[in-house]
């Protein structure tokens, strides 16, 4: 079972949420941190490093004594990563997207892949939690390839839970992508329910069964609330807005350190998801399968 | 010899667009008959990456020895730069304000990239 947890926009105690599902899931669980431009949640599980390994992708590497300037390469590439001027070919490794065209396209076989470090996936263990982390090097901007990256090193068969980045477009779509189940986790503010409804946009474009946790109950308005009713959202948890949250944040200590009672209502959440992707399943497969 | 402007309008006497990636469109003077053609950029005004690049592409095709606009990134740079073309940063107000700063020889070369970023 692959939940992921989303949040149209950042701070909304996404990485929070992830972590104590992790950690109330009173069974062996994968963590995957999917936020590769600002992974986090490792200080709250703070896993025993394992492994570490690059994430690479492959782009072309140019061949001068073979190029012939003839401008094919640049002509297909959609990036503008590489280019053909005044009889000299530039790759501007940054901008490509890795599609492999450019090398399948060149009449001289002056092109070839090559692997380029864009980030490093590190593996972990906290008690029942297996912990997978993407980090992208700052100074890339590729963030998809590393998700994918990240996820691939995950066991297919285990309970997982990936903290996905903020926001609608590419990476957070890379990241949920494959998901049985989305937990978008929003505050009851006009801001929340803005970004929240872009998220919900995205994810019925998707296909993915999805429902809504609030986060800081009580800090704001009931709109979110009539949102999820009138479009016959779940709203399947509402976590309250505590000082003891946000002093234990500040310690790097997590949700159930400040919340132990928790516990109990987010291992209920994980029955509720597991109920409802098994219904879904069903419906599609017209029988009931794990 | 040729040198490009980018602006966004269609006469000489039209205001220099400031931007070099996402200029409208690059005029080609011909400094020898005094006649210029105008080049759309529009391709790239609509770019999500590169822009810059398939501009400096646009100077070089148009065989333009130099370019004077307003901004240029470090991609541009590095193009211009190794096709030979000469890049003057210059806020004058139109083209023809511009050609005049550059024949008299009151255009500085930019040694390097004029902006960082993305949008280049
Ligand atoms: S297609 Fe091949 S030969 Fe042609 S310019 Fe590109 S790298 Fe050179
Ligand atoms: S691999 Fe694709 S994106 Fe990269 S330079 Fe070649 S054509 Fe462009």
């Amino acid at each position: 079972m692959k939940i992921a947890i989303a949040s149209g926009k950042g701070g909304t105690g996404k990485t929070t949420l992830a972590t104590a599902l992790a950690q109330a899931a009173a069974q062996p669980v994968q963590l995957l941190d999917c936020d590769v431009e600002e992974p986090n949640a490792h200080i709250f599980v703070k896993p025993q490093w394992t492994n570490h390994k690059d994430a690479t992708i492959a782009i072309p590497v140019l061949d001068t004594t073979r190029c012939t300037n003839c401008g094919k390469c640049g002509e297909l590439c959609q990036f503008n990563a590489i280019v053909t001027i005044a009889n000299q070919t530039m790759i501007f490794s940054d901008l490509c997207h890795s599609c492999g065209g450019c090398v399948l396209v060149c009449p001289e076989k002056a092109l070839q892949e090559q692997p380029k470090t864009i980030g490093y996936i590190d593996t972990g263990h906290s008690g029942e939690i297996t912990f997978i982390k993407g980090t992208l090097v700052i100074g890339e901007a590729m963030s998809p390839p590393v998700i994918r990256q990240v996820k691939k090193t995950a066991a297919a068969d285990q309970l997982t839970i990936i903290d996905c980045p903020p926001g609608t477009s590419c990476p957070m779509m890379t990241a949920v992508n494959g998901s049985d189940f989305v937990l978008l986790v929003t505050e009851p503010t006009p801001f929340g329910l803005h970004d929240l409804k872009l998220a919900v946009e995205t994810l019925r474009s998707m296909d993915i069964p999805f429902a809504v946790v609030v986060n800081r109950a009580g800090c704001g308005d009931d709109k979110v609330d009539h949102y999820c009713r009138n479009e016959q959202i779940s709203l399947l948890l509402q976590i309250k807005d505590d000082r003891r949250v946000a002093t234990a944040y500040s310690r790097g200590d997590g949700l159930l350190s400040a919340l132990p009672e928790l516990a109990t209502q987010l291992r209920s959440l994980l029955t509720e998801i597991e109920k409802r992707i098994n219904q879904a399943q069903g419906q599609t497969q017209g029988g009931g399968t794990q | 010899m040729k040198i490009a402007i980018s602006t966004t309008g269609n006469t000489l006497d039209a205001a220099i667009d400031p931007r070099f990636g996402r200029a409208a469109r690059f005029l080609i003077y011909d400094l020898d008959d005094k006649t210029f053609t105008l080049v759309e950029n529009e391709q790239n005004l609509n770019a999500a990456q590169g822009a810059g690049i398939q501009a400096a592409k646009i100077i070089a095709d148009n065989e333009a020895k130099a370019i004077i606009s307003g901004q240029c990134g470090p991609k541009a740079f590095k193009i211009l730069s190794a096709a030979g073309i000469t890049i003057y940063p210059c806020d004058a107000g139109s083209v023809a304000e511009a050609i005049e700063l550059y024949t008299a020889g009151a255009l500085q070369p930019a040694k390097d990239a004029t902006v960082e970023g993305h949008w280049v």
